[in-house]
């Protein structure tokens, strides 16, 4: 089999056995990237003198028996919201294009520490805010199976590489669907765990409340893998949480007799694609014949989760983001007469329009006189909607219904019209206002040929379930992979020459 | 005759912690470092760090809310003040606003007008902001963040204070709990101990508040008491002028004596308080509060009555000595070495004083070891050295921390009682001085003080006083 095509673990053991070396797996993916970045635009940095450094160094470790993890040597890839020592770290923002973080983000130092081989630094919409990833600075990332899409967002640059065999996995960020949705639009899984699951140390903030880290892969069983190394209480967070439930590897079975799973009645209804909601039924028809007990019922409150989601989101960004003021580091104004001079001129000119758009609504539902209508109706709102989620896991093991109202829309569609993108992320959001885990795992395509998500939702440190109920569907169907994701000729190399440092 | 107005007066007091590390980092708090030596990714606000509460800053609010009679939030948070200033890195200060750690307190007062409580609105805790230098000659301005994040409590007065001597002696009282707490050394000059004077005037007799103003810039307590006499004539003459006083915050330049506007409530800032989402809650249990009780130091008050009834000092002393914490304890740790309280007071009380008066020194500052002190007045005791000499050896100990024998032993400063030698020396004084003689024969007492002191003065001061005084009466 294709390097390229195997998943992250199953390459991992074929490193440990020796029939693959680090670098032998490093190199093709480097190939794969040079290929097809000039079309895809995954990458906001390719570190490959970095990574092969790495992979000498990991595999030394492996032969020295020092390195043990099921991941160690695979190459993979982080959104460039997550802090790596010594390589830049923009957000794909202006505001930070020349920024280069002394640290490195926890859950992204755990991987290293294991032995992953990071290829470089992903494409995302401008400080993780918005769904296309076409808000970057760097220019929009294109989607595998359709390069006249997007391929959502924010995390699309990781979702698109992991799709495109340019790495192994990737580690994204999720405040509202981040994860989910542009894992449903590339045919590709990732995982939104419990907020608190994942450290939060080294990711540059959006929604503090909200935000999470987490894998993406091209399974199910990849991603449970890459969970369970960077799942840790961080004392460097205070809102990470200690588990003793982190080994979700142990959740890979394909068994789903007697689970019981809900269908919001509110995620089928009005706005949904008719192709995604048939191929989202007909998942959960092949888990009820496994065995699982599938209903329909009403989690109500869906249709308030937008709302309070971008006054939450919103308001702790317009906080989150006024560090960065051309004072200690990143983009500073040329010219500027004063102080409030070069804030005004640096953050005009280095913010893009949708950060702009949510640093004003924040700051105005933060304002003296709008707080109590806006903020707390917003918390308020966000306390009802975990209550109506616990009242559902009394009943249920798992929530399931489709990642997003539609396959991946044609480039620049949205970005006109950012309500629409907004209402977007409809059945994403609710489960960060409520801190659960969330799935998305690819249940097929639509007539267009882009693929549909299946979004699994669990209870609070639940993940096993979703885990589970994901493999269990996965086990039904084969991995689908674009056309443009084959191995790509050697010939190309150079072409993305630009950002390879 | 005019009318007659009542000041009224709030004070909010930031006080700078004395724990080891910074509030939401393991920077260390001291003072003096080199700029920016004593910072992290988290105490510059560098993007991705995240803030994790000192436990030992809970302890010491909690400590000083107990000490002040709060009520505490056993469920409190942090907030976050949104605003742009290069000394905050973050541009947001972590603070307390909604729910602060204590509430509703009070502390009990003292003036010529007799005792009075004041009433503590709350104390929250937050994070210093880093200092600016500005650069005259580069024409530019240098942000030093060793001091961004050091912790602070805020404490908010009620408006009960009526005097510059109510304000001083609640500062004192303060200054007084905070120490003997160990939560702060509270210094005004170097700024770990800061007040704000909110000030209003009204009618003597009516019951609405003035329009206040806030004074910022306050470093001693003469600058005080200065701007609120300032202040209140300032306010009293707009009043009679029949014109209005601005609410806004006032900064007073001591070397003026006069105080100008900085910024008036029109263009005051909208802070968009908000919960930090960083932080989780503090939730304090009543086990918490017990232990941070039972720990409770001896305050002041019981430590003047103590002083009175174990070491019988007189009140005078026992106030002076109580009046630092830092003194009461050299005292105490002295004592414990050499007994003799009055004694060991009496040194304090009188010669460290003048010389901290000297030196415009502060009883924080002495820095003797208590072993010094407990030697010298054993060496005194037991007559090696005189009282003339031992204040000189006193300086010794005070100013380099001496070792009072090896001082007397490298000095030659131990008394001379041999006879002989004092004789040889009081026979050719009594011969160069023979007018003294004669007067003293013909019975004027005083020219005997005169020999004595000649006889003193040759033998440099080393000689004991009483047997030359012995000698001088039987040689006569």
């Amino acid at each position: 089999m294709e390097i390229l095509e195997m998943s992250a673990v199953e390459l991992g053991r074929k490193i440990k056995a020796r029939e693959i070396g680090v670098l032998e797996a490093t190199e093709a993916a480097l190939a794969q990237i040079r290929a097809l970045e000039p079309v895809l635009n995954c990458f906001v940095t390719v570190d490959e003198e970095g990574a092969k450094r790495q992979a000498a160094r990991v595999q030394r470790q492996i032969d020295e028996g020092i390195l043990r993890g099921p991941l160690a040597g695979v190459p993979m890839a982080v959104k460039d919201n997550m802090c790596l020592e010594g390589l830049p770290t923009t957000c794909s923002s202006k505001i930070l294009e020349n920024f280069v973080p002394p640290y490195t983000a926890e859950a992204v130092r755990k991987l290293v520490k294991g032995g992953a081989v990071v290829l470089g630094k992903t494409n995302m919409d401008e400080f993780a805010m918005g769904s296309t990833t076409e808000t970057s600075a760097f220019g929009e990332t294109k989607n595998p199976w359709d390069p006249g899409r997007v391929p959502g967002g924010s995390s699309g640059g990781s979702c698109a590489a992991v799709a495109a065999n340019e790495c192994f996995y990737a580690l994204g960020s999720d405040t509202g669907g981040s994860i989910r949705q542009p894992s449903s639009f590339c045919g590709v899984t990732g995982i939104k765990p419990t907020y608190g699951t994942v450290s939060r140390y080294g990711l540059i903030a959006y929604g503090s409340s909200l935000d999470q880290i987490g894998p993406i892969a091209r399974s199910v069983g990849d991603c449970a893998a890459v969970l369970e190394e960077i799942a840790f209480q961080d004392k460097k967070d205070s809102t990470s949480v200690r588990r003793e439930d982190c080994d979700f590897t142990s959740a890979l079975e394909d068994n789903v007799k007697g689970m019981r799973i809900g269908i919001p009645g509110d995620y089928l209804g009005e706005g949904l694609d008719g192709e995604v909601r048939a191929a989202v039924l007909s998942a959960a028809k092949e888990l009820e014949e496994k065995g699982a007990l599938v209903e329909e019922f009403d989690l109500s409150l869906v249709e308030y989760g937008i709302p309070a989601y971008y006054v939450i989101a919103s308001a702790e960004a317009s906080s989150n983001l006024s560090r960065f003021d051309g004072v200690k580091y990143g983009y500073r104004a040329k010219e500027y007469e004063g102080l409030h001079g070069m804030y005004k001129k640096s953050r005009s000119e280095g913010f893009g329009q949708e950060v702009k758009r949510r640093i004003m609504l924040g700051s105005f539902v933060l304002s003296s006189g709008y707080y109590d209508a806006y903020y707390l109706k917003a918390l308020r709102t966000k306390a009802l909607i975990k209550q109506a989620f616990d009242r559902a896991f009394t009943k249920y093991d798992v929530i399931l219904g489709p990642t997003a109202p539609s396959t991946a829309p044609k480039l620049g569609e949205l970005l006109s019209d950012p309500l629409k993108m907004y209402l977007g992320d409809i059945y994403t959001i609710a489960v960060n206002l409520a801190g659960l885990p969330g799935m998305s795992v690819p249940c097929g395509r639509d007539s267009k040929g882009m693929p549909i998500g299946l979004q699994l939702i669990g209870d609070c440190f639940k993940e096993k379930n979703i885990i589970r109920a994901g493999y269990a569907y996965e086990c039904t169907r084969n991995h689908e992979m674009p056309d443009l994701a084959r191995r790509q000729g050697q010939g190309m190399a150079g072409a993305a020459e630009g950002k390879v440092r | 005759m005019g009318k007659q107005y009542e000041t009224v007066i709030g004070l909010e007091v930031h006080v700078e912690l004395a724990t080891k590390t910074k509030i939401f980092c393991g920077c260390s708090t001291e003072f003096g470092g080199a700029p920016n030596t004593h910072t992290c990714p988290v105490c510059t606000g560098m993007p991705g760090s995240l803030p994790v509460l000192n436990r030992q800053v809970v302890e010491y609010a909690l400590a000083v809310g107990l000490a002040t009679n709060c009520g505490i939030n056993q469920y409190c948070k942090f907030d976050r003040k949104n605003y742009f200033y290069p000394d905050n890195p973050q541009n947001y200060q972590i603070s307390q606003l909604y729910l602060p750690i204590c509430h509703d307190g009070w502390v009990e007062i003292e003036t010529a007008a007799g005792k009075k409580r004041i009433g503590i609105h709350e104390i929250h805790m937050e994070e210093d902001a880093g200092k600016l230098i500005h650069d005259e000659w580069e024409d530019c301005s240098l942000v030093d963040y060793n001091r961004s994040g050091v912790p602070l409590i805020e404490i908010v007065s009620e408006p009960d204070m009526r005097s510059a001597d109510e304000v001083i002696a609640y500062l004192e009282k303060l200054r007084l709990i905070i120490q003997y707490l160990g939560a702060s050394d509270c210094k005004l000059q170097e700024g770990s101990m800061r007040a704000d004077v909110n000030l209003s005037v009204r009618e003597a007799g009516t019951k609405e508040f003035g329009t206040r103003t806030e004074m910022k810039n306050l470093n001693s307590f003469k600058a005080i008491s200065r701007a609120i006499e300032g202040e209140r004539n300032r306010q009293v003459e707009l009043l009679e002028d029949g014109r209005k006083v601005i609410q806004e915050t006032r900064r007073w330049d001591d070397n003026k004596e006069a105080s100008h506007a900085m910024r008036s409530k029109e263009d005051a800032q909208d802070y968009r308080y908000f919960p930090d989402p960083d932080l989780a809650p503090v939730v304090i249990s009543e086990e918490w509060i017990a232990r941070v009780k039972a720990r409770q130091p001896e305050l002041r008050t019981e430590k003047l009555a103590r002083y009175q009834s174990e070491y019988q000092l007189p009140r005078y002393d026992a106030e002076i000595l109580t009046g630092s914490k830092h003194l009461a304890d050299i005292f105490e740790e002295t004592v414990a070495i050499c007994g003799k309280p009055k004694e060991v007071s009496n040194w304090l009380m009188t010669d460290a004083m003048r010389l901290l008066k000297e030196q415009g020194q502060e009883p924080e500052d002495i820095t003797f070891a208590p072993e010094n002190l407990a030697k010298l007045v054993e060496l005194v005791d037991q007559n090696v050295i005189n009282r003339t000499v031992a204040r000189g050896v006193f300086e010794a100990v005070f100013t380099e921390n001496a070792d009072p024998l090896q001082y007397v032993e490298e000095k030659g400063l131990r008394v001379v009682s041999d006879e002989g030698q004092l004789r040889r020396v009081i026979e050719g004084i009594l011969r160069e001085n023979p007018q003294s003689v004669a007067d003293y024969k013909a019975g004027k007492q005083k020219a005997m003080g005169f020999i004595v002191g000649q006889a003193m003065r040759a033998m440099k001061g080393k000689a004991d006083p009483a047997v030359v005084n012995a000698l001088v009466k039987e040689m006569l």
